[in-house]
């Protein structure tokens, strides 16, 4: 099958995962910038993060015959120093006209601290500013919710945002109804442990529905699996969905969502 | 869709062995010396949600393992996060 990974962090992963998701039918994947398991000492460290995204990792994926895409950002781990995190975001404008670069993203809160929602609010005024699509992390674990909420309250300050254009990812049972309700796209993160499994995310698909909702891996450097998209959909047809509904969910709402940012080209 | 039959021989030895898991997890905890937990205490008090008859039992046991306060924290008391409010 032909599937779209619209969320994978893949300076953490090895050449033999490209080969992986070209095998499975991977023909585009995208990387939102992120926290890399430690923290970076100089917003110099990130100056080499997006040129990894923008120059190599789009040859690595292309050598599988996978489009390579990236959105931008200093991870809300990483921003509970403004100062820190302003020098970083001042780096943004350089690289944002690049040619792989989709928005904003993934921004959002850690710990739900205060200097956390200050720096997400300004990320998305520059997605504001440069008219992007922005991608949306929510907290992990017992922060999820609270962080959701809290990332709601703060959309709906700004009255000129297109809430087609927001995907607010790694949304769970307790978050999911939340965030389409408000009219945001959701992202649903197969993860063996901390977030949805693969029958937990199509539980989600039958209850909530398939509009404005697509699937991820998010594999990283963590306890993730790259083939999670293509497992859920061994899944989803175990459950007898439709081909129509599984080419729906892994590719046809990534496409569509994506599709905003005049950038991404199958 | 699939039947409850079908969904049954499909997934009940997987859902069978993730109890038996868990059980054997509790009895586990309790031959081990240590102090009590508040992690462990999240966990029992969400063991009945399981036995309510309600539609969305994931949704309520994740609602349990949340944080429900709502003001903003000055600094993060630690980076991570441990499945449970512990602090």
């Amino acid at each position: 099958m032909s599937y779209i990974e619209p969320h994978a962090h893949m300076v953490s992963r090895t050449t033999d995962d490209y080969e992986r998701l070209a095998l499975a039918g991977c023909e585009a994947l995208c990387e939102p910038a992120f926290w890399a398991g430690f923290d970076r000492s100089s917003a110099d460290g990130f100056y080499d993060y997006f040129r990894q995204l923008t120059e190599y990792e789009p040859k690595r994926a292309a050598r599988y015959g996978i489009k390579h895409f990236c959105w931008l950002c200093i991870n809300p781990k990483e921003a509970d120093d403004p100062g820190f995190a302003r020098e970083v975001m001042a780096l943004i404008p350089e690289f944002i006209g690049r040619d792989n670069v989709l928005g904003i993203g993934e921004i959002g809160l850690n710990k739900n601290t205060r200097s956390e929602l200050k720096i997400f609010e300004e990320h998305v005024q520059i997605a504001l500013d440069y008219d992007l699509p922005v991608l949306i992390h929510t907290p992990h674990l017992e922060d999820k919710l609270k962080g959701t909420k809290i990332i709601l309250d703060s959309l709906a300050s700004f009255s000129k945002l297109d809430r087609s254009k927001v995907i607010i990812d790694h949304v769970e049972e307790h978050t999911v109804a939340h965030v389409l309700d408000a009219g945001y796209w959701a992202g649903m993160t197969l993860y063996p442990e901390s977030k949805c499994t693969p029958n937990r995310a199509i539980d989600i698909l039958e209850v909530y529905g398939s509009e404005n909702i697509w699937m991820n891996s998010a594999c990283d450097w963590g306890v993730s699996d790259p083939m999670a998209v293509p497992k859920c959909a061994l899944e989803m047809k175990r459950r007898k969905h439709t081909p129509e509904m599984i080419r729906k969910v892994t590719y046809d709402n990534p496409a569509k969502f994506l599709s905003q940012s005049p950038r991404f080209k199958l | 869709m699939l039947s409850k039959k079908e969904l049954l021989d499909m997934y009940f030895i997987d859902a069978r062995a993730r109890l038996i898991d868990l059980a054997a997890f509790l009895d586990r905890l309790e031959r081990h010396e240590g102090a009590d937990d508040i992690r462990l205490r999240y966990l029992r008090e969400a063991l009945p949600i399981l036995l309510e008859e309600r539609p969305d039992r994931a949704k309520a046991v994740l609602e349990k393992f949340s944080d429900h306060t709502t003001e903003l924290s000055e600094t993060a008391p630690f980076q991570g996060a441990s499945g449970a409010p512990v602090s």
